[in-house]
């Protein structure tokens, strides 16, 4: 088996690996940073991110704000600390990804421009047209060039990590050009994976977004925290789940039901803002999950359309100029047009939820370490503590930017100091991992990585969707367990070594698996709602700070379902309140005079 | 629905001595993309099948292939566009690793040769001013995917390899364009080259193909002018 060494892996190449490799280029010069992809980086998931990123911008807005809209956003469930410093740091890596030469959209004086989205109190959203994932990924991936430093290996999928003891010292990773399993040595490792959306059926998220990296920390004792929360984003294409983006409404979309009404002020978040004049936080604009549960009760309600089959409401745009639509959501324009056959000036767009985001993951503290000395993670794959119970819109791409330089300065930092681990003990690893690789090719007599797959996503949909019942995650948890059983029978059919698919879906798939579980265990042992958890059982449908105002712990057993513990949220300066959006505006909002911290 | 055959090029290394044809039936609706029907081949018919996707929303630009003998994206290309029979290869003028599956290393090389990166020496900690108008002068040429569609409809690419291409020009122009930058003099050299920019012949099929609307052609002509400036001016250095 081929071995390489270098100082710092850094496994993902979207927003988060990238940003994460380019500080550790910068930070300490000297060190070889080894960058693996499963596939090249600009095909990353972040290419599709279309809305934008927040910072504070304006005059009017501050620091406390922002921070405030997240907490509340985060249903009180996100470590304010992070928060703190997450507002404080945003606006300068916006700027930074400015000077690598990022387009953002501008005004006429040639200053950034700003957009509204939902749950943000006021405009502080950059974009770059509606393609602003697509263009950050570019900027970053182009401006990576820049550092020899940074060696590449795309198109390598990282299977296992290397450990010494609790020391992480490398990954194993199979190129998928030729097959082969190779085992890179390095002092500090830094998964930035990505979500995993592709374990739901319906989802914004591309293919690859698998979870994989979480599953590999999972299974080497770190815990994933959160992992209940799962994001619903409101406005995905009937079928195919293609995100038609928050923007949208920030330009003054709004949502109808099959009567033409816009339903939303029936679930608290009105009164109806007039046509073309969106206001922050208020029907269209409130948060993801309040907007996805609304569409929940409209269904049962009877209140939807028929898209092929799928049940839809409309996002009508139809007011806003044709000229308009072309400048601010050109791509909108063109998915719609090539997805559903629709074009946004004259007709509505049907759409409907599809799961989109993952606030849970691989539990670090604020520098994006891990329990396991040397492993850092940031970005989807992570929680850093920052989104809680619910993300809000255009925080995720900032996070990556922010954290992702955090990540690479601490394992630059590592790596620098961190004696050279034995390697001997590495080889036994390795071989073993190349018989058990060995052992999964063979014949199925009826099961296939597909099927079990498809069984997999519409179990989680079934079981862990926007509601939730205890009877339904008892009964998902048992199908997972079930499915977990077909996995171990299953094998690679397909037993060539050159790009095989079947082998790669088949890994994808296990991980899956174990993150499901993570999932539906999570959110059978919270017995509340919070944010984007919601239980329909009685005397759970209402947060239940006095129990819950804790993360959950995930922990890994090895053939048995997960161990769950829970982890005290770190409160500094916003006490826990209602969350509250359209004009019934409360404390949580407007009255938090004791916000010291966020500025400091 | 409607069915579809798809006669699909397939070629494995580790058993094939040339690249071969099969062909499978998939059933289509007015939305169903050609990406979606190979999937459809790959998870129920034939899970061998190499192919490379992620998106499916025409962003990420992993999915070319040459349908009918054009270059598109599988992902944005519709069977209602299409009769009965669809002929599905990889993208050409690239070497197949696998079914449709190329090899994208050289094309890489040629974005990175240009060094596709801000070029100055400000240091200010706030954003540099750019107005709309300074912005459009470039934008639509950093909206490329880098899914080499260009690349196969480009003959000389075809012939020679190591012609910048289309989108590599694209990108250098992106660049050269941007009211933020001072790099020009260091991409020059590169487009000035005889695989740079005077590769081209002029055909133009590159922007007839280019799922984005990129106009490649335009850049590389523009490159064509700069880099014609650039032999007048240094005619003239002492
Ligand atoms: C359609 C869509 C629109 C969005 N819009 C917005 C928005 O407007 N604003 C916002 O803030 N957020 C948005 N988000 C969320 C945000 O884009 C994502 O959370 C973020 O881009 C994730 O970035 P990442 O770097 O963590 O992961 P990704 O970009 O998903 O990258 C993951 C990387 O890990 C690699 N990888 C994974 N597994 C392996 C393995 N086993 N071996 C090797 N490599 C591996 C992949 O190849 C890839 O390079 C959106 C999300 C979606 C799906
Ligand atoms: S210029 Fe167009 S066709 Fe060529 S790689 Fe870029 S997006 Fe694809
Ligand atoms: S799958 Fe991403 S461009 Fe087609």
């Amino acid at each position: 088996m081929q071995i390489l060494q270098t100082d710092i892996i850094v496994v993902g190449g979207g927003g988060a690996g990238l940003r994460a490799a380019i500080a550790a280029a910068e930070a300490a010069p000297q060190l070889n940073i080894c960058l693996l992809s499963k596939v090249y980086p600009m095909r990353s998931h972040t290419v599709a991110a279309e809305g934008g990123a927040a910072a504070v911008t304006l005059n009017s807005d501050s620091a406390a704000a922002h921070f405030q809209d997240t907490v509340s956003g985060a249903d009180w469930l996100a470590d304010q600390p992070v928060v703190e410093f997450f507002v404080k740091h945003a606006y300068q890596e916006l700027v930074q990804l400015e000077h690598w030469g990022c387009p953002w959209s501008r005004l006429q004086d040639g200053s950034v421009a700003v957009r509204r989205f939902g749950g943000m109190k006021t405009e502080r959203t950059w974009f770059a047209a509606d393609k602003t994932g697509f263009h950050i990924l570019h900027t970053l991936f182009q401006t990576s060039l820049k550092y020899p430093a940074i060696k590449r290996l795309d198109e390598y999928f990282v299977l296992d990590l290397l450990r010494v003891g609790e020391q992480v010292v490398g990954v194993l990773a199979l190129a998928l050009n030729s097959g082969e399993l190779i085992q890179i040595q390095a002092k500090s490792v830094i998964l930035a994976t990505g979500g995993a959306g592709r374990v739901f059926h319906y989802n914004t998220n591309g293919g690859i977004v698998t979870g994989d990296g979480m599953a590999l920390a999972y299974r080497h004792s770190v815990a994933l925290r959160d992992m209940e929360f799962v994001q619903y984003h409101p406005t995905g294409l009937p079928g195919s789940g293609i995100l038609i983006t928050e923007a949208c409404r920030g330009e003054g979309a709004v949502l109808l039901n099959n009567q033409g009404y816009r339903y939303l002020q029936d679930y608290g978040l009105g009164p109806e803002t007039p046509l073309g004049q969106p206001e922050n936080k208020q029907m269209e604009l409130g948060p993801r999950d309040k907007l996805s549960q609304a569409f929940w009760h409209e269904q049962q309600a009877g209140r939807c359309g028929d898209y092929n089959g799928h049940a839809v409401v409309y996002l009508d745009l139809r007011h806003l100029s044709r000229t308009h639509l072309q400048q601010r959501l050109p791509f909108i324009c063109e998915l719609a047009t090539a997805y559903v056959d629709i074009d946004p000036a004259q007709a509505a767009i049907p759409i409907r939820p599809a799961v989109h985001y993952t606030m849970g993951g691989i539990a670090t503290d604020i520098n994006c370490q891990t329990t396991l000395p040397g492993l850092y993670a940031v970005g989807e794959c992570a929680s850093v503590g920052l989104h809680g119970a619910n993300r809000l819109g255009s925080n995720s791409l900032s996070e990556l930017l922010v954290f992702g330089r955090v990540a690479g300065e601490q394992a630059a930092h590592y790596a620098s100091q961190c004696p050279a681990a034995d390697s001997k003990a590495l080889s036994v690893q390795s071989e073993m991992s190349q018989r058990w690789l060995n052992r999964r090719f063979g014949t199925n007599a009826t099961d296939s990585v597909a099927k079990l797959r498809r069984d997999m996503t519409l179990t989680m949909e079934q079981g862990c969707g926007i509601y939730r019942t205890g009877e339904g995650l008892a009964h998902c948890q048992q199908q997972l367990q079930a499915l977990q059983q077909r996995y171990q029978q299953l094998k690679v059919t397909d037993h060539s070594k050159v790009f095989n698919s079947e082998l790669l879906q088949y890994l994808e798939l296990g991980f899956g698996l174990d993150v499901a579980q993570a999932i539906c265990t999570a959110a059978m042992a919270r017995t509340e709602s919070r944010g984007a958890h919601q239980r329909l059982d009685s005397g759970m449908t209402q947060r239940n700070d006095a129990q819950f105002l804790c993360h959950s712990l995930a922990h890994y057993q090895a053939n048995a379902l997960p161990q769950l513990s829970w982890q005290a949220v770190q409160i500094s300066s916003l006490p826990p309140a209602q969350r509250s959006y359209g004009t019934t505006d409360g404390a949580a909002d407007s009255g938090a005079g004791n916000t010291k911290g966020a500025k400091a | 629905m409607s069915e579809y055959q798809l006669l699909l090029q397939r070629y494995d290394p580790e058993h094939d001595n040339e690249p071969r044809q099969q062909r499978f039936t998939v059933q289509g609706e007015h939305t169903t993309s050609v990406l979606d029907a190979l999937l459809y081949v790959q998870q129920q018919l034939d899970p061998t099948l190499g192919l490379r996707w992620s998106c499916r929303m025409a962003i990420c630009g992993s999915c070319g292939i040459m349908v009918n003998g054009i270059p598109k994206l599988g992902c944005k290309t519709f069977l209602r566009d299409y009769h009965a029979e669809i002929l599905i290869e990889p993208l050409a003028h690239f070497a197949v690793e696998k079914d449709l599956i190329v090899d994208m290393t050289q094309f890489l090389a040629h974005l990175s040769a240009v060094k596709p990166y801000l070029i100055n020496d400000y240091s200010g900690t706030q954003p540099h001013k750019q107005t709309p108008a300074q912005l459009a002068k470039y934008q639509q040429f950093s909206n490329c995917i880098n899914c080499g569609l260009c690349y196969s409809a480009c003959p000389q690419f075809g012939l020679n390899p190591e012609f910048l291409g289309p989108a590599a020009i694209t990108l250098a122009q992106r660049y050269n364009l941007d009211s933020r930058d001072n790099g020009k003099a260091a991409r020059m050299p590169q487009l000035n080259a005889k695989n740079g920019a005077w590769g081209c012949t002029f055909v133009g099929f590159c922007s007839d193909v280019c799922p984005k609307q990129l106009d490649p052609a335009a850049a590389v002509n523009q490159a064509k002018v700069e880099s014609a400036k650039d032999f007048i001016i240094s005619m003239f250095k002492p």
